[in-house]
């Protein structure tokens, strides 16, 4: 462990979080997360797909092209999901200083982007059958795709600069910054006249058949695992990147090869 | 069951296109972020080792 670490679990008593804070602590714990993640992820996808194909009925008046609901509307809420998380790990990466909080996010932000243009293209093929057309500027499909190219800048900011510390408080203001879009995308189907319908689910109430609602949130939950998964997987490859000279570093990944 | 034959379950109503043209784009994008994943991990690995046998 490094000496400065060493120093700052002193300093706050060694509690749990601290310790899991730095990443020599959390490399080995986030590979088991990942592993998990993986499995659950390729579990529900089968027995999500399994019921939003075969056991969920046609819908009465979209007829089968509902089905792209399955993705559309999972890939949505991680879009926002992951976008807010990144924010929260920018946050604390500003406010503490922690290391391990930035690459956190850096390790989100391309999960992210591929959930926010997975919501945009499923949106536009869904869209094409009901509304009849692929794409409008309504409030919600805008919002979602300030959030596509909020991504896109957080990565691209986050690459910039020579001095990594730049880097990562620069894409960490965006991230922040650009949080402000969530709750908009959230509610602009309420704020605004929109196309896109309101939303289906709310606590305590739904619109859709019981069956329907379980296969979306079974994907939902394959979507969680998924992200989660990935960007384990991305925040260990980060890790290695940045703290290849750290001795714990090179034991465990090098192994015997020393 | 839905589906009377694989046709059909191919066909979805007519909206063949639509549906499969999302689950197809989901595929892509999760072999292609696998295959990102595994392709910087190797090149950080890399780079560690050449690191140290330098």
């Amino acid at each position: 462990m490094a000496r400065s670490e060493q120093q700052s679990n002193e300093r706050y008593g060694g509690r749990w979080f601290w310790r899991y804070a730095s990443p020599s602590a959390f490399f080995a714990p986030a590979g088991r997360i990942e592993t998990l993640c993986w499995v659950l992820a390729a579990v529900l996808a089968a027995i999500g797909l399994y019921l939003g194909f075969f056991v969920a009925p046609t819908d009465a008046q979209q007829g089968e092209a509902y089905r792209v609901i399955f993705i559309h509307v999972p890939a949505a809420w991680m879009a926002m999901v992951i976008y807010l998380a990144m924010a929260f790990w920018s946050l604390l990466g500003l406010w503490l200083g922690t290391r391990l909080s930035f690459m956190m996010s850096h390790a989100l932000a391309p999960t992210g982007a591929l959930m926010a243009v997975l919501s945009l293209w499923t949106g536009a093929l869904w869209g094409r059958p009901t509304w009849g057309t692929y794409w409008v500027w309504d409030a919600r499909l805008t919002s979602t795709l300030i959030l596509f190219f909020l991504y896109v800048g957080y990565m691209a900011l986050a690459a910039a600069f020579d001095d990594r510390r730049k880097g990562d408080r620069a894409a960490a203001l965006i991230a922040l910054v650009g949080a402000i879009n969530v709750p908009i995308i959230y509610f602009s189907v309420k704020w605004w006249n929109t196309l896109h319908q309101g939303s289906s689910v709310r606590p305590g109430s739904s619109s859709m058949a019981t069956i329907m609602l379980a296969a979306m949130l079974i994907m939902t939950f394959a979507f969680w695992a998924y992200s989660i998964a990935a960007a384990m997987h991305r925040l260990r490859t980060i890790i290695i990147e940045r703290e290849g000279n750290a001795a714990w570093l090179r034991a465990s990944v090098l192994g015997g090869k020393r | 069951m839905n589906w009377g034959s694989w046709s059909a379950f191919w066909d979805m109503g007519g909206r063949g296109l639509f549906v499969w043209g999302s689950y197809g784009a989901l595929l892509i994008m999760v072999i292609t972020e696998l295959a990102a994943l595994r392709h910087t991990r190797k090149a950080a690995l890399r780079a560690l080792q050449e690191d140290h046998d330098s």
